[in-house]
């Protein structure tokens, strides 16, 4: 009986605790907000590039992303492609991702492309 | 004294009709949609969802939309509710596996004007719907395509007429017609308040370009896509 109320106290605590936004590991986040445009392989060949008037960037292009500092790979995804004058078409996703999510998809990135 | 017994009976009768509505919801949509909510609170278990939620539909549909979806439903997503479960790396791009894509069970007309009756009662929080409204107005399909594209880049995701634009979202050219003016500008406006984990970002659109783009959705429904497609 005693621990059926632990338990209900358990379940109850971690029923509020869920009412907060989850964090997603990076390879979820890339599969449920990136792919769409930077394709399923990270490749640039999304789903949506057939009528998009600019490309979205190869992510597994070492020469396309190695010049990037993670700093501007944080500003481009927090803020979108305009924050870094590059195309309204990368959207900005601080809405949908925290900080840490943001720096934990840098590093994403960074194995995509092997480079830094 | 007269008018309040129909008034009495029209409402007992609406009521049947919604109980008889959430029967059937009941027993054959709580499988694939979820109709009392929470949204999805993480993307794995937004995954899991088989449909899209309905526990705000009374906020969101237009009724008479929805009585007649459901005895003829057509597909909405062009790619499925989640796309990555039906899209395969190809040639040139990412392609739409349509095999993979179901057809969604039709209602008789007496069941959808139930569950139609049920759905509408299924109201959002205040904190969902927040302050937005609707203030009319119309647009030139032009110039709010404009407004959608360039200025927003809405369209790399929706299809603004069929075969043209992004896949991964519902077709736009139908929406004004499907939802109410209220919710779209809502939705727009905070799509995470709805749905924390949706694919849409917030595009941070001005509140005045938020309107000229409802207008543009409600003059790109008055075309008859059915007949086009
Ligand atoms: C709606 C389509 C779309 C989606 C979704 C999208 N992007 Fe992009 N992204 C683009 C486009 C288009 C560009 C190229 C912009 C340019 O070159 O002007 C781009 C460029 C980038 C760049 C390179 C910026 C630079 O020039 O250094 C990074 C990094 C990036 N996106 C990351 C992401 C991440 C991470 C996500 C998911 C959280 C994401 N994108 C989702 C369209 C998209
Ligand atoms: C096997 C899973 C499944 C079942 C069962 C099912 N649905 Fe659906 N429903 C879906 C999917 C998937 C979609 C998205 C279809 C599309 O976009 O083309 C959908 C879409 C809808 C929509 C439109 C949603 C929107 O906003 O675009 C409504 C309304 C709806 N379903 C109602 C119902 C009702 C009522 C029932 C029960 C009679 C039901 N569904 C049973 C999977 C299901
Ligand atoms: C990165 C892709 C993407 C971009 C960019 C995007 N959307 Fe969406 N949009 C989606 C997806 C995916 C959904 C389906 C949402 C869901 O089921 O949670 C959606 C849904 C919608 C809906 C319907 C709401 C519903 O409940 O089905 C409207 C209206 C809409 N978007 C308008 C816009 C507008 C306006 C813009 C530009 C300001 C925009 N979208 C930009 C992906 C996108």
């Amino acid at each position: 009986m005693r621990k059926n109320k632990l338990f209900l106290t358990l379940f109850v605590s971690l029923l509020m605790l869920s009412s907060a936004a989850w964090s997603d590991d990076a390879e979820d986040n890339y599969k449920n907000y990136c792919w769409q445009c930077h394709g399923m392989t990270g490749d640039g060949m999304g789903l949506n590039v057939q009528d998009m008037s600019v490309q979205p960037r190869d992510h597994t292009s070492a020469k396309a992303m190695g010049g990037r500092s993670d700093a501007d790979l944080f500003k481009v995804i927090k803020e979108g492609g305009l924050a870094i004058d590059k195309s309204v078409l990368m959207p900005p996703w601080r809405n949908s991702l925290s900080d840490d999510e943001i720096h934990d998809l840098v590093k994403y990135l960074r194995k995509l492309c092997q480079c830094g | 004294m007269k008018y309040l017994f129909l008034f009495v009976a029209l409402t007992v009768a609406n009521a049947a009709l919604a109980d008889d509505g959430m029967l059937i919801l009941q027993k054959r949509c709580v499988s694939c949609h979820e109709i009392s909510g929470p949204a999805a609170q993480s993307v794995q278990e937004l995954w899991q969802r088989k449909g899209p939620d309905l526990f705000y539909a009374g906020s969101k549909y237009n009724a008479e939309w929805l009585e007649k979806w459901l005895v003829k439903p057509r597909r909405i997503r062009p790619a499925g509710h989640h796309p990555i479960q039906h899209t395969q790396p190809g040639k040139k791009r990412d392609m739409v596996d349509t095999t993979t894509l179901m057809s969604h069970p039709a209602l008789s007309p007496s069941d959808a004007e139930e569950v139609t009756e049920a759905l509408m009662k299924l109201k959002s929080s205040a904190e969902m719907m927040g302050t937005a409204v609707f203030k009319g107005g119309s647009i030139s399909v032009s110039f709010g395509e404009m407004v959608f594209d360039k200025f927003n880049g809405c369209m790399a995701c929706h299809e603004i007429e069929p075969g043209y634009g992004g896949l991964s979202g519902p077709e736009v050219y139908t929406a004004a017609k499907r939802y109410q003016a209220d919710y779209l500008v809502s939705f727009i406006t905070d799509p995470q308040a709805w749905n924390p984990k949706t694919p849409m970002p917030n595009r941070h659109v001005s509140a005045p370009n938020i309107q000229k783009i409802v207008q543009y959705l409600q003059a790109l429904a008055k075309e008859n896509w059915d007949e086009k497609k």
